[in-house]
C-alpha cells in the first residue's frame, strides 16, 4: 500500500460505461487525495450513483482505468479478478441510499458479521469495536434490538458503523440521506460530518447542498455520463462557470428556499 | 349397509408399522428433495454459467413434467433390465426425493431471488465473497421465505409416498390394502387410512407454522 501524500487515493481515467445503448458514464477523470471530501452533486440520471458502485464493483467498468487504495480495481476497461476485488471492498466502505441492514441479524450482529466472517477477529475484539463504533453514531443503546425496529436514521448510522467496522480507507456515500424523512437527515450528515473531521477520505453523492456546501473539499458536478465542472463549493456555489451547473443549482435551490 | 371398523381395530398393529414406513419414507425422501432442491435452485440462479444451469434446467423439466408413478416405475421395474436391482425401499425414497427436489428446487431459487438485490450489493461491498454472501447474508433471509411453500410441499410428498406401496413397500397404504384383501371392507380400511394421513399432514403444517412464527419474531426478516 503506497498512500504517500504526493499520490491520490483514488485515481480515475477515461472511466466509461454504458447499459445496452445508453452510455451512462462518459470518460469521468477524477484524483481524490487521503483525507479528501468529494461531493458529487447533478441531475438524477447524470451516472453520479453508477460512477460512485464502479469504484468499488458493483458496477463493472467497460473503459479507463481505476486505482484505488493502491490497486488497480480497472486496469484499461479490465476489470480485477474476484479475490483482488474482495480485496479491495474490504478498504472501500460503502453506505447505500436504501441502508440494506442485515434484518435477520441484530444491530450488533450486522456490525460484527464482516469483521468477523474476513478480518478473523476473535468474538469479543469485534463486539468491543462494534460497541464502540455504534456509540460513536450515537446508537450504543440500540445494540441487542433488530433493525426492523429502527428508524430510517437510525439504520442508516448502524449502516455507517457496519462499514467503518472494516476500518476502510475509502467510504463512498450513494446518496444517504435521500430515503429519509426530512427531521432524520440530520443526525446522518452529523455522523458523516464528524467523520470527515477526523480525516476519511470520502466520497459522496447527495442532493443536500448546505452539506456540500459546508464539508467538501471539492463538488463534482456530474452531468449526461461526464463531470462538467469541479471545484472547491465557494467555486461552485458562488460562481459556477458552466451554465449547466447554474441552472441545475438553481432548480435544487430554489425548492429548497421553497421549503 | 352397515360400517364396520372391526378388521381395522384387528389389524392397528400392521396400520402402526405401515405408518412408522410411511412416516420413514417421506423423512428420507425429504433429505434428499431439500438438498437436490438447494443445489438445483441455487443452479438455476446464473445462466451465464451455462452447464450448470442446463443440467438443472433439464432436471427440472423432466421430472415436473412426467407423472411421478412412471418415474417409480422406470426405477423399479426398468432399471432391472440393465442388471441395476435397487431394493424397494432405495426406489421409494430415490424416486419421491428426486419428485420433490424438483418442486423444492424452484421455492428454493423463488424465495432467493425474493431477497431484495441491496442485501447481496451490502454484503458483497464488504469484502464478502459470493458464496459467503449467500451462507450468511441472502439464504437465511430466504429459508423464512421457503417455509409456507416448502410446508405445501412436504405435504404433497407424505400424500404422493403413498404411491410407493406399488414397489411392494409396505408403508400405511399397504398395509392397509392387505387389511382389505381379506376383510373386503374397503370404504372402513380407507376411512381409518386417510384420517391416518390427515394426522400426518396436519402435524407438519403446524411444525412449519411454529417454525416460521419463531424465526419471524422480534420483527426480523
Amino acid at each position: 500500500m503506497s498512500n504517500n501524500v504526493n499520490e491520490p487515493i483514488v485515481s480515475v481515467r477515461q472511466l466509461a460505461k454504458s447499459f445496452g445503448p445508453n452510455r451512462v458514464l462518459n470518460g469521468i477523470d477524477i484524483d481524490v487525495q487521503p483525507s479528501q471530501v468529494i461531493v458529487v452533486i447533478g441531475p438524477s440520471g447524470s451516472g453520479k450513483s453508477t460512477f460512485l458502485r464502479c469504484l468499488n464493483g458493483l458496477e463493472t467498468a467497460e473503459e479507463g482505468t481505476v486505482r484505488i487504495c493502491g490497486h488497480a480495481l480497472v486496469d484499461n476497461g479490465r476489470m480485477i479478478d474476484e479475490n483482488g476485488l474482495n480485496r479491495i471492498r474490504k478498504d472501500v466502505g460503502m453506505v447505500f441510499q436504501s441502508f440494506n441492514l442485515f434484518p435477520h441479524l441484530t444491530v450488533l450482529q450486522n456490525v460484527t458479521l464482516a469483521p468477523r466472517s474476513l478480518a478473523r477477529v476473535s468474538a469479543a475484539e469485534a463486539d468491543a469495536q462494534a460497541r464502540a463504533l455504534l456509540a460513536k453514531v450515537g446508537l450504543g443503546h440500540k445494540a441487542d434490538v433488530y433493525p426492523g425496529t429502527l428508524s430510517g436514521g437510525q439504520k442508516q448510522r448502524v449502516a455507517i458503523a457496519r462499514a467503518l467496522a472494516m476500518r476502510p480507507q475509502v467510504m463512498l456515500f450513494d446518496e444517504p440521506t435521500s430515503a429519509l424523512d426530512p427531521e432524520l437527515v440530520g443526525e446522518v450528515l452529523q455522523v458523516m460530518q464528524a467523520l470527515a473531521s477526523e480525516g476519511m477520505t470520502m466520497l459522496i453523492v447527495t442532493h443536500e447542498m448546505n452539506f456540500a456546501r459546508d464539508v467538501a473539499d471539492t463538488v463534482v458536478v456530474m452531468d449526461h455520463g461526464s463531470v462538467i465542472e469541479a471545484g472547491p463549493p465557494a467555486q461552485i456555489f458562488g460562481a459556477p462557470r458552466e451554465a449547466r451547473t447554474r441552472s441545475f443549482l438553481q432548480a435544487v435551490l430554489s425548492r429548497e428556499q421553497a421549503v | 349397509m352397515t360400517l364396520d371398523f372391526s378388521p381395522v381395530w384387528a389389524g392397528w398393529e400392521a396400520l402402526a408399522t405401515g405408518a412408522a414406513t410411511t412416516i420413514e419414507v417421506t423423512a428420507c425422501s425429504l433429505v434428499l428433495g431439500c438438498v437436490l432442491g438447494l443445489l438445483v435452485g441455487i443452479g438455476r440462479l446464473a445462466p451465464q454459467r451455462r452447464v450448470v444451469f442446463g443440467i438443472c434446467t433439464a432436471y427440472l423439466t423432466f421430472i415436473r413434467g412426467t407423472p411421478l408413478l412412471v418415474q417409480l416405475f422406470i426405477l423399479f421395474f426398468g432399471l432391472p433390465q440393465f442388471g441395476i436391482m435397487l431394493p424397494a425401499f432405495a426406489c421409494g425414497v430415490l424416486g419421491l426425493g428426486v419428485y420433490s427436489g424438483a418442486y423444492v428446487s424452484e421455492i428454493v431459487r423463488g424465495s432467493i431471488q425474493s431477497v431484495d438485490r441491496g442485501q447481496m450489493e451490502a454484503a458483497r461491498s464488504l469484502g464478502m465473497p459470493y458464496r459467503m454472501a449467500m451462507r450468511k447474508v441472502i439464504l437465511p433471509q430466504a429459508f423464512v421465505r421457503m417455509i409456507p411453500p416448502l410446508g405445501n410441499e412436504f405435504i404433497a410428498l407424505i400424500k404422493n409416498s403413498a404411491l410407493v406401496s406399488l414397489l411392494t413397500i409396505n408403508d400405511l397404504m399397504h398395509e392397509g390394502e392387505k387389511i382389505i384383501s381379506v376383510s373386503y371392507r374397503s370404504l372402513e380400511v380407507y376411512i381409518v387410512i386417510a384420517f391416518i394421513y390427515l394426522i400426518l399432514t396436519s402435524a407438519t403444517s403446524l411444525v412449519l407454522r411454529k417454525t416460521e412464527k419463531s424465526l419471524r419474531a422480534d420483527g426480523r426478516v
